[in-house]
């Protein structure tokens, strides 16, 4: 029989194409160059099977490969070089670990006969990458490939999903061996769906069928699991309002009855008290964040608590649960409703209403609804929510910006949110919004970024004018760093330390990298801008000039009790 | 953490026998800047399988989510945590001790009888002792023997223990998931 012999880094080819991959974000370099060989053929012709987007930063290559996860839901893939190029990785990788995002990067490596000799380029990766990383591995030979991808493939997007880091070896990307394909689906030492517990979903069942004031919380689990469908049946079966973490946002659609807004420090003020007068907490699919909870010795501790969460180690880990049901909610939350009475939770919804009335005239309506004055950020997410169609994705960078965004947006179709919950990092937004696009360019992408993130990653520009990569970007402009200028003044006695910022013009980037630019400052412009921005083809920046120092609210202030959240400063 | 809820742990962790697994293990506890008392690695009886005994100071809040964050590791089999009332535990002391001293004391050789220690090797210049035991033994001989001032040497195994309940559990559950992976 005829050997089908070929190199290691041909065998990477074939490895990612029977895990389906159709992109790679990456970016070339010495220790990978093997591999950039063989995506040459790749990547063209008749032999095509992948795009691959050259980003201009390898930080942007992983944030890419989130965006492309989080709407897809499936695994994105970063390709990079040794040394430098695979430590501006980290932040992404980090990033992914703490939002639970399905990605595989893969990094050159000096030969393996060069570790540990400080080569030009050769960094400890493995050592460095794994406990950030869900799983991180050397391939040493090209024998391995088939296993190891495969293998990262089944790790980054089963259970609680997460990044793969795999530190590819320049010799074994060149060695030639007998191709044959691999297909892993079993670890031994790795359970990613935990057998449904009866018990625990029948002590569920229990709890929720006799409280009178239930609230459930949904994380991004249910995004995750694809349980959108099954939640809805859960909660309308039982009749429970449902609050949603940043990253679960579009886990139910906004316009649901049941769904009382967005849970957290800077979330909706009505969820927030009532976490601390509900009988019965449902979590579903979240982790109970510091940013969720405020001061964790007072929280919802009159309140029964049942968490549903596929990942063990989340139990008990801030909050202590009466009910764990550990499983994949896509099989748990069916199980639940089955043994739920109908029920009616008409007063106890309706005791939403004052709060929520409370927060609309004294923040939401300001906000989103003012009469005069500089322009605010909340009018601006208001106008494009109002404007785009309704499977827009929204992608925010993070501070101010991504607080506002994620309270006016809204969300009417699964997986709409690509934000940078956990590890809250700068510089994420542009970059994901590209990624974004690759995962679905028949839906309108939206990114919010102050004038701060948006200089962390500008670089992308370079990638978005390539690519022609449709990426509405809103680029909020008040000169501050805003987030930490709002805690200047809130708890440093207004003491502004560097967060003032010099902006350059950005009319002249825009023109520099041919992409359409538009700004406004007055808010009778803000429709038709916003109306042109939308109905441009590919990419855009609208530059608002918006109110200089302006606060987010509500807000609770970090270390406080959930319900201590205040609607003025 | 109130000092005084801290006991200490024994956690016995089983993974897979690869490349940097240790490595992970210990960052579980650099994360959270706890202290690793005695750490013992070695092969189990199960083929492939290394077998971790870890002690460390903790209250049993935290030795949990460690447990269980070490647990989540894809090369983790099973990590689980005792206290000294479900174990067997054993550790291993040498002592080297200077020869002519020995010799010149015979309430040395008497200490090393009474705490039932062994002599392992004997030469004109050293005399080797071992003693399998558990932690307070093994140091009180320490302390006895460091009063004649005859120690040239003293070093103290990491502990090594078996749970006091029948089945090794990890078999069953690799055979079970071997079985319906």
């Amino acid at each position: 029989m005829l050997k089908d012999r070929i190199t290691g880094s041909k065998a990477l080819m074939r490895a990612l194409q029977a895990e389906g991959v159709k992109t790679i974000f990456g970016y070339p370099g010495g220790s990978i160059m093997p591999v950039y060989d063989a995506l040459f053929d790749y990547t063209r012709g008749e032999k095509k099977c992948f795009d691959h987007i050259l980003v201009r930063h390898e930080q942007a290559a992983t944030h890419a490969a989130e965006g492309y996860a989080r709407v897809s839901g499936e695994v994105g893939v970063a390709l990079v070089t040794s040394g430098p190029g695979v430590t501006n990785t980290l932040t992404g990788i980090a990033d992914a670990m703490l939002d639970s995002t399905p990605i595989v990067v893969i990094a050159g490596q000096v030969p393996i006969s060069a570790l540990g000799t400080d080569a030009f380029q050769e960094v400890d990766l493995v050592g460095v990458a794994q406990p950030i990383s869900k799983w991180s591995y050397q391939i040493r030979h090209a024998e391995d490939v088939a296993w190891a991808v495969s293998r990262a493939f089944y790790i980054a997007r089963t259970g609680r999903p997460g990044p793969v880091v795999l530190d590819f070896a320049k010799n074994a990307q060149v060695e030639e061996i007998d191709w044959e394909p691999m297909k892993v689906n079993f670890v031994r030492s790795y359970v990613p769906y935990p057998k449904l517990d009866e018990k625990a979903v029948r002590e569920a069942a229990e709890l929720i069928n006799n409280a009178k004031k239930p609230l459930a919380l949904v994380g991004q689990g249910v995004e995750l699991g694809n349980a959108q469908a099954e939640l809805v049946k859960f909660l309308e079966k039982a009749d429970i309002p449902a609050g949603r973490t940043m990253l679960g946002l579009s886990a139910l659609p906004s316009n649901h009855p049941l769904n009382v807004g967005m849970l957290g420090m800077h979330g909706n003020y009505a969820v927030n008290l009532k976490e601390q007068e509900c009988d019965v907490l449902i979590a579903i699919g979240m982790r109970f964040s510091d940013r969720v909870t405020g001061n964790l010795k007072t929280y919802a501790k009159q309140a029964k608590i049942i968490h549903l969460d596929i990942d063990r180690s989340e139990i008990d880990k801030n909050v202590k649960t009466d009910v764990a049901v550990v499983a994949d909610c896509k099989e748990s939350l069916p199980a639940i409703t089955a043994l739920l009475k109908e029920n009616n939770h008409q007063g106890w919804r309706d005791s939403f209403r004052e709060l929520d009335k409370k927060e609309r005239q004294k923040v939401i309506e300001p906000a989103i609804h003012p009469k005069d004055g500089p322009l605010l950020m909340g009018e601006v997410v208001n106008a494009v929510a109002e404007q785009s169609p309704d499977d827009t994705i929204l992608v925010t960078d993070v501070g101010q910006n991504q607080l506002f965004a994620t309270r006016y947006f809204k969300y009417h179709h699964q997986r709409s949110i690509c934000t940078s919950g956990g590890l809250g990092t700068m510089g994420y937004g542009m970059p994901a919004a590209i990624g974004a696009t690759f995962a679905a360019p028949e839906r309108t992408v939206c990114c919010f970024m102050g004038d701060g993130g948006f200089q962390m990653c500008i670089e992308e520009l370079g990638t978005i004018m390539e690519q022609k990569a449709p990426v509405k970007m809103i680029l909020m402009n008040n000169h501050y760093l805003g987030n930490v200028r709002q805690w200047q003044d809130m708890f440093w006695m207004r003491r502004k330390s560097f967060t003032k910022m010099m902006n350059p013009d950005y009319e002249q980037i825009a023109k520099g990298y041919g992409i359409a630019y538009e700004a406004i400052s007055d808010r009778k412009d803000l429709a038709a801008a916003v109306e042109r921005m939308l109905k441009t083809d590919g990419p855009f920046i609208l530059e608002c000039q918006i109110k200089e120092e302006d606060d987010v609210l509500p807000m609770t202030p970090p270390g406080m009790n959930v319900d201590d959240m205040k609607l003025e400063i | 953490m109130e000092e005084n809820k801290k006991k200490l742990y024994t956690l016995l962790v089983y993974s897979e026998n690869v490349a940097g697994i240790l490595n992970q293990v210990t960052a579980v506890f650099t994360r959270r800047q706890v202290n690793i008392e005695s750490l013992n690695v070695s092969a189990s009886s199960i083929p492939g399988v290394h077998k971790y005994t870890i002690t460390a100071w903790s209250d049993e809040d935290q030795i949990i989510k460690i447990a269980h964050q070490i647990e989540k590791k894809i090369d983790v089999v099973k990590a689980n945590y005792f206290t000294d009332d479900q174990l067997f535990i054993r550790e291993s002391g040498l002592y080297k001790l200077s020869a002519p001293m020995v010799m010149e004391n015979p309430e040395i050789s008497r200490t090393i009888r009474r705490f039932q220690a062994s002599i392992i090797e004997v030469n004109p210049t050293y005399i080797i002792v071992q003693m399998h035991g558990v932690t307070e033994d093994i140091i009180s001989l320490y302390r006895a023997l460091d009063t004649f001032g005859c120690v040239l040497q003293y070093t103290r195994s990491g502990r090594i223990a078996v749970t006091r309940g029948m089945q090794e559990q990890v078999s069953e559950f690799l055979e079970e998931r071997e079985q319906h992976g």
